[in-house]
């Protein structure tokens, strides 16, 4: 549904987008990742048509919106529907004059359009605050009204930029909801774009991590998050964090105790990918160390598996060593952690 | 000097009335000229300005030192520099009427600045937001741009609105008509006090109740 082939774009001397490769099946809901800075933004001016790739192109649904402008671009956006993080709702309208807007541009009769959009509102669950201005609605009812705005022209694919960044995580988690009841309702494509891991992983099915303006990984959530040893998989499933104490001695009990400086620093990280938390605990008690050990761990279960990280704590690099060896041993990925 | 003053005075019991309605047509009349001609002005400035939707330096330009120029000649020097134009338009170069051309001509210029600062106002993501539904840029002025600020257009015409009447009172000077007139003929050349006073007085009403209009008007429409 989404294609980008061999994406380019370069403002004044600066690539901010390199060799952009994505291709995004229909009804998939598709996460794009990466900090600020990473081209995330200008990629999604360029899958709208607001800014010109400078190579490559952009297909939804087999046009390719390169080659378009002026009728047939704005023709083009007909088949986005674009949901922004700060909703751009006009302050001068209802929420059902708001919703209907898309359709007013198309050029649908009054009675059509109202009739659509107060649909949609009921389906958005805000059928009773048809005529409530933005300025009335809470931050969530907005985001809402822009969702179902994004719909009204019956677009084939949602764009959605930072839909829940200005969210609190209650109101975040409805909109996601929301987002995926749309998307098994309608069978609408969805593009995400956030920099919140938890957003990719409670509502994607796929992700790309940006980085630099180049893609620096992209594949299947379950995937991309239960691939060993990969940045974005601990981004996906962080550990909790660990205080000081815990990880590293103070000064002082050092200077008493030589060895006792050296007690808590051979960490071993393990990942639960392939694999289960018995069968981790197994392998570890077979060397002789026990769940007391475990220092922090991260456990989820996504589509029906679980994914994590788990972080030992050991008394010496001997002891680690033996449990990396024994994990492995038993196909288990383990790493020395700093 | 033995004038009948205040109520007994001719000038103030039997004038006031006429001038004040004649100051109030004229201030009426060369403001709803001055938005109809303005607003477009205003908009087509925008739209040409760096980063509009229209975008054209040249056009900018041109259209920039023209409404600078208007708005910096004063205003009793444009009144009488328009006298032949306003005789050609309204066939005399005397009374309220003919007023009302300077007035208009003066006002343009003034209005369509403050409309390209309303529009300047309204959000950028808004504007995207109707270009990605696939807005033409005729849309995104009727349907974005224009309701968006018309708070703001609407206070800046109640601004335009207060100015016109004090360019009433000048234009008083050079043979205008209204409360301008009858300030300058009898409170100061004929050294009727209190005929300038109940001038001010009124002059001061009539300010008072265009903001006050104006600003209810401006809140009625300000959804956010």
């Amino acid at each position: 549904m989404i294609e980008l082939r061999g994406l380019r774009k370069v403002f004044g001397g600066t690539v901010a987008l390199e060799q952009i490769d994505l291709s995004v099946p229909a009804g998939e809901i598709h996460g794009i990742v990466g900090r600020s800075g990473a081209g995330k933004s200008t990629l999604i001016r360029c899958l709208t048509g607001l800014e010109r790739p400078t190579s490559g192109t952009v297909a939804i649904d087999g046009v390719d919106l390169t080659d378009q402008s002026g009728s047939g671009l704005r023709e083009a956006r007909r088949s986005i529907g674009m949901v922004f993080q700060h909703v751009n709702l006009l302050d001068s309208r209802t929420a059902l004059k708001n919703v209907a807007h898309p359709l007013q541009i198309a050029g649908v009769s009054k009675a059509e359009r109202l009739a659509k959009a107060r649909e949609l509102l009921e389906i958005v669950g805000l059928g009773d605050r048809v005529d409530n201005y933005p300025a009335q609605l809470s931050g969530g009812q907005k985001q809402r009204v822009g969702i179902a705005r994004a719909l009204a022209a019956e677009p084939k694919v949602l764009l959605c930029d930072e839909p829940t960044s200005a969210l609190d995580s209650s109101t975040t988690d409805q909109i996601l909801g929301l987002i995926r009841s749309l998307r098994d309702r309608l069978g609408i494509t969805v593009l995400i774009i956030t920099h919140e891991m938890s957003v990719i992983r409670e509502i994607c099915d796929s992700v790309t991590l940006l980085a630099d303006g180049r893609v620096a990984k992209t594949g299947k959530l379950a995937e991309v998050i239960s691939e060993p040893g990969s940045d974005l998989a601990k981004d996906l499933v962080p550990l909790p964090p660990i205080s000081l104490d815990d990880r590293a001695p103070a000064e002082d009990t050092e200077a008493v105790d030589g060895a006792a400086g050296n007690r808590t620093n051979h960490l071993v990280e393990v990942a639960l990918a392939g694999t289960t938390l018995p069968k981790v605990l197994t392998s570890a008690q077979s060397v002789g160390v026990g769940a007391e050990a475990i220092l922090a761990g991260a456990v989820e279960t996504i589509e029906g598996r679980q994914v994590g990280r788990i972080r030992f704590t050991l008394a010496t690099a001997a002891e680690s060593k033996e449990l990396i060896t024994a994990l492995k041993a038993a196909g288990i990925y383990a790493e020395e952690a700093a | 000097m033995n004038d009948p003053m205040w109520f007994d005075n001719p000038a103030i019991t039997q004038q006031m009335l006429p001038a004040a309605i004649e100051t109030l047509l004229m201030t009426a009349w060369s403001t709803g000229l001055a938005v109809l001609f303005g607003l477009p002005l205003g908009i087509w400035l925008f739209t040409a300005s760096r980063g509009g939707l229209n975008s054209n330096a040249v056009v900018y330009r041109v259209l920039s030192i023209i409404v600078d120029i208007t708005r910096s000649i004063p205003f009793i020097i444009l009144i009488i520099a328009l006298i032949p134009f306003a005789r050609f338009v309204v066939g005399s170069a005397l009374g309220w009427q003919a007023t009302v051309v300077s007035l208009t001509i003066g006002a343009i210029p003034f209005y369509a600045r403050l409309v390209e600062n309303s529009l300047r106002e309204v959000s950028e993501g808004k504007v995207e937001a109707a270009l990605m539904m696939g807005a033409s840029n005729g849309q995104v002025v009727r349907q974005v741009y224009v309701p968006e600020a018309k708070p703001g257009l609407i206070g800046a015409a109640t601004v335009t609105s207060v100015t016109l009447v004090s360019y009433t009172a000048m234009a008083g000077a050079v043979g205008g008509g209204g409360l301008g007139a009858l300030a300058i003929s009898y409170g100061y050349q004929r050294y009727q006090a209190d005929t300038m006073i109940a001038c001010i007085i009124v002059l001061v009403l009539i300010v008072t109740l265009i903001q006050f209009i104006g600003d209810r008007i401006a809140r009625a429409v300000d959804h956010r």
